[in-house]
């Protein structure tokens, strides 16, 4: 098959790409309460770009997301490690996580839970870690 | 989290936050973060001094992992504060100088200031810690920071070699040092050091008290770098000069020496601890002072002088153990040795700091370091002449120097052994006055021939013509401070005697101090015409002579045996080892992925079914299964076709989407046994995963087929066959045994009402075994840099290495020399021996250049194997041209 040269693959991709990575978000946010969470959502997200970089080439996949995902993976270990740490500035043990209910406009009772901020390091991390494998692996001649 | 938490903490902050700063503030030099953090730090140090002076420690208490009993406790007494000061004040003038002597122009600094701040931190929290664990923690991190900076240039060989000595010896006796905390932990069920003082004569009388302190002593002496363990510290000298003067002379090395100080409580008393600690330093004393003659390099003087004062003290350390078996008049003279050593301690900090930084200066103003080429500088840089001058007196023990009084100290403490007459002192007593004595002869000659042969005389031919200048105020500052503070500690030794010697001494050897006395401070200039000072006036009478004399008896060097050194034996077992792990390594790492996957199963199933084979309550269940709907038949019978046809698959695509279609149909079994979030992780991972292949078909030329006919394995054989009945076994018997109660009603019961969470798969994730998730990522993004590495500098590496590597090698094992040239580049200690028997091979290299080095004879003692002074200098030239541009 020629490389990026399907029009059909391409076409749909586009628009199919933004409904997967808009799953992923939804996956990401519901994690705690219903499937999901931010593992999933992260290899959902890699997959979303892998499709781009099907449908098109690797490429243009590091044209529409110039970002270097070895930076991505870091930041997503440090945001973990910083979410475990903050609980030590209450004098909890490591890791300890808290939450709450809290009454937000259009959103009305939502759960606020410090277990996000673990969970968005996990799926930085791991969108970082495939994308990175992804890439230097498709890269590579 | 308290307020000394937060202290100890904030080097790490800074150093997380140091690059954000750099990039807001651009134009200033990053060191002024780094020098204005320190500063900080130590007036908050300060304000603990009254309370710590009374004797009245500060104890702040914070579980970290309460689970396993580890908290971070921060303690501080006058032994941690006397240490925290030194730390934060040092590093405060080390800051500023290294601002004049790192050029921001040339290189961003932030690495290099990153490295430093966590050396910080690590050293405070060393020093604070009271936990054993938390200390052995950041005592690696000291280690692992220590070989950052001696590798900060990391192009160059000499740097790399010396990183990796310094980490190998004062890692493998930072294992030792871990054992012996475990054993300690094992014999009295703490980790605490507080509660360790307290158990007392159960302790010592246990077997496992001495191999604990032993190994507690092997991690301090190769930090330390006691004899023989020394042999890191000249090698370390690669380092930029900052680092040189504030990691291996005034902290980092002293770490050995506050272990033992604070591990004295514990194990002093003994006849061992005494004999090992006291003769250890000693031997170091004698060695360091004497190889420190023969250097030409003046970091190399003062490298081997460190290993020479650090001696002096650890042998302090040990003289005072006597303490704690007399009582009453005799108790108090033997506690002065410990007096002796706290105070020289801080002696040694200040004037060797203040003559690093001073090495340092003329190092950037001259170009050169060889002190063979220097000479006559007193005209042109008087301030550093008036530094060194100080720090090199007070070393000696000169008066009216800080120096002299603690040199004082020792010969006092040395003598005292005489009338002991306990551990067998009554034969071997005279050992110590004797060594400490020619010690210090030769710590007087080199002292003096180090400031003398540098400033004074004429110039030497290579400078004659250069103009050489002062260095800027910047980095003249900090050594003269340091300069007048040896000479305030010699004068007004009091300012310091009560407020922090006492203190730290005091902590060190709280039996003095049992009954509610305190320590009596004899700390002053004028003793009167004691034994010591009569020692000390018989040293600088002999020491001007030999001084004088140096060049007819310098010869004698040359007896002492070059091809037995403590080096050599180190650069052959470590090429040996390399060889030997290359060896074995190539004999399983043959490159095929399905030997891997052999190996893996294999021994899984062997442990697997020893597991099966041993346990007695495993019962499986046969029968009485769930009700299997015809749609799971077809599901099931599609999977087992699928499975059974990847390896008749002709091509490789048709076999990727039958694992592909395994794994899908996977999937829907998961949907209809209920479980979506397996469903949904398995759906995303299998569908990733084959489009990598995908993906990496790409660049496939062609599809391969294998035309061989596949011959049987019987190994393959064996493995497959075991891990399909051992799977089953498995399965079986986890439906058929329940030893436990499962965990899965914990975790449902407690996700929604103390996690608040419904998902209980991700609120295990993130909550509940949150510790390990974040462990996985990490391994997850350490595994994807190592495949980037893997990949994308593969070939640069090769590259490297096939320049250099010759034909005639006739070790066929491709997969061990691309390990090589992957570890080592081009000018790794074992392509200089790449031939059939390395080991064997670089003992004749090493002998073959021995005669070579003999040529210029005056080249370092022992040091280097492949001597590169000329080399090193011409670089160093134009670096400090460079910087002067």
């Amino acid at each position: 098959m020629p490389r990026g040269s399907d029009v059909f693959l391409q076409n749909i991709s586009k628009i199919v790409v933004f409904i997967i990575l808009a799953f992923a978000l939804y996956l990401f946010f519901t994690g705690h309460g219903s499937p999901g969470g931010g593992f999933i959502a992260g290899l959902m997200s890699a997959g979303a770009l892998l499709l781009l970089a099907l449908a098109y080439d690797i490429e243009t996949v590091r044209k529409v997301v110039p970002i270097d995902f070895k930076i991505v993976t870091a930041v997503g270990l440090l945001i973990a490690l910083c979410g475990g740490t903050g609980s030590l500035l209450f004098g909890e043990p490591f890791l300890k996580h808290a939450f709450g209910y809290f009454q937000l406009p259009l959103l009305g009772e939502t759960e606020l839970h410090t277990a996000l901020i673990f969970d968005l390091g996990v799926y930085l991390a791991v969108v970082g870690v495939t994308m990175t494998i992804l890439l230097t692996i498709g890269e590579d001649n | 989290m308290s307020l000394l938490h937060l202290l100890t903490l904030s080097p790490f902050l800074l150093a997380v936050l140091l690059p954000f700063l750099g990039k807001a503030v651009p134009r200033l030099h990053k060191g002024w973060f780094a020098a204005a953090l320190s500063a900080f730090v130590f007036a908050m140090l300060l304000g603990y001094l009254a309370d710590v002076g009374d004797g009245s420690p500060i104890v702040e208490s914070f579980d970290w992992i309460p689970s396993l009993g580890i908290s971070f406790t921060v303690y501080l007494d006058g032994l941690s504060l006397l240490f925290a000061l030194m730390i934060t004040g040092m590093g405060v003038l080390v800051a500023l100088y290294s601002i004049a002597y790192m050029s921001a122009a040339k290189e961003s600094l932030t690495r290099f200031y990153v490295f430093l701040l966590v050396f910080m931190g690590a050293m405070l929290g060393l020093v604070l810690s009271d936990n054993l664990l938390t200390l052995y923690g950041f005592w690696e991190l000291t280690s692992i920071t220590s070989f950052l900076l001696i590798g900060y240039k990391n192009e160059k060989h000499r740097s790399r070699y010396g990183a990796l000595k310094s980490l190998l010896i004062t890692m493998a006796g930072g294992l030792g040092l871990l054992s012996g905390f475990i054993l300690l932990y094992v014999m009295s069920g703490t980790y605490r050091i507080r509660e360790l003082f307290e158990v007392g004569a159960p302790l010592m009388s246990h077997p496992l008290f001495l191999p604990a302190m032993i190994l507690i002593l092997l991690g301090a002496f190769t930090k330390s770098a006691q004899y023989p363990f020394h042999i890191w510290l000249p090698d370390a000298m690669e380092a930029p000069t900052p680092v040189s003067a504030y990691l291996h002379s005034a902290t980092m090395v002293k770490a050995g020496l506050y272990l033992v100080a604070r591990m004295s409580p514990i194990f002093a008393g003994t006849a061992e601890w005494f004999w090992i600690v006291s003769l250890g330093g000693l031997i170091t004393l004698l060695y360091g002072s004497v190889a420190s003659l023969k250097q030409t390099d003046l970091k190399g003087i003062l490298a081997y002088s460190t290993i020479s004062q650090l001696g002096l003290i650890m042998s302090l350390l040990g003289l005072s153990s006597l303490s704690g078996i007399f009582d009453g008049e005799e108790r108090l003279l033997y506690a002065a040795a410990g007096t002796a050593a706290m105070f020289h301690l801080l002696n040694h900090a200040v004037f060797k700091g203040a003559l690093f930084m001073a090495a340092g200066i003329i190092d950037h103003e001259t170009g050169t370091r060889d002190i063979r080429k220097l000479g006559g500088l007193a005209q042109v840089m008087p301030i550093t002449f008036t530094i060194s001058l100080f720090g090199t007196f007070s070393m000696a023990g000169i008066p009216p120097f800080g120096g002299f009084i603690s040199k004082e100290m020792f010969l006092d403490s040395v003598i005292e052994p005489l009338h002991a007459g306990v551990f067998g002192l009554s034969t071997w007593a005279a050992l110590f006055p004797v060594v400490a004595w020619i010690a210090s002869v030769f710590t007087f000659v080199y002292s003096v021939l180090f400031v003398f042969r540098t400033f004074l005389g004429p110039r030497k031919k290579p400078l004659i013509n250069k103009k050489i200048h002062e260095a800027p105020l910047l980095m003249v500052l900090p050594p003269a401070l340091l300069a007048a503070l040896a000479l305030m500690l010699g004068l007004f030794p009091g300012t310091v005697a009560y407020s922090l010697i006492r203190p730290a001494a005091e902590a060190m050897m709280p039996i003095v101090t049992a009954s509610g006395d305190r320590l009596p401070m004899d700390i002053k200039l004028w003793h009167g015409f004691t034994p010591a000072l009569w020692m000390t006036i018989a040293v600088v009478a002999v020491g001007i002579l030999l001084a004088l004399t140096v060049r007819r008896w310098m010869k004698l060097y040359a007896f002492i045996p070059r091809r037995v050194s403590i080096n050599r034996f180190y650069d052959i077992s470590l090429r040996f080892f390399e060889h030997i792990t290359v060896r074995v390594t190539s004999l399983y790492m043959n490159g095929s992925s399905r030997s891997y996957v052999k190996y893996i199963l294999g021994f899984m199933m062997l442990v697997l079914g020893f597991i099966l084979y041993i346990s007695t309550d495993i019962s499986y269940r046969v029968g009485a299964y769930a009700q299997i709907a015809p749609y799971e038949w077809i599901i099931l019978l599609g999977l087992a076709a699928a499975a059974l046809a990847v390896p008749f698959a002709k091509s490789r695509p048709v076999a990727i989407i039958l694992t592909g279609s395994v794994g899908y149909l996977m999937t829907l079994m998961f949907v209809f046994l209920r479980a979506p979030d397996l469903a949904l992780t398995q759906m995303v991972v299998e569908s990733i995963s084959v489009t990598l292949y995908l993906l990496c078909f790409y660049h496939l030329p062609k599809l391969r087929t294998e035309r061989r006919a596949v011959r049987f394995r019987l190994p393959n054989f064996l493995v497959a066959i075991a891990v399909g009945v051992l799977m089953t076994l498995v399965a079986l018997a986890v439906l058929g045994t329940n030893p436990f109660e499962p965990v899965s009603d914990y975790y449902v019961r407690e996700s929604y009402e103390s996690a608040g969470g419904k998902n209980i798969v991700n609120v295990i994730l993130v909550d509940f075994r949150g510790f390990d998730t974040m462990l996985e990522i990490m391994v997850l993004g350490v595994g994807a840099i190592g495949i980037y590495n893997m990949i994308k500098l593969r070939r640069k590496a090769t590259d490297v290495g096939s320049r250099h590597v010759s034909h005639e090698d006739d070790e066929s094992d491709d997969v061990a020399d691309r390990f090589r040239k992957n570890q080592y580049g081009h000018d790794g200690p074992i392509e200089v021996s790449r031939k059939k028997e390395p080991w064997i091979n670089c003992v004749s290299d090493l002998n073959d250049k021995a005669p070579e080095q003999e040529k210029n004879s005056d080249s370092d003692f022992e040091t280097e194997p492949d001597s590169d002074s000329e080399s090193a200098t011409d670089e160093s030239r134009k670096k400090g041209g460079d910087l002067d541009a």
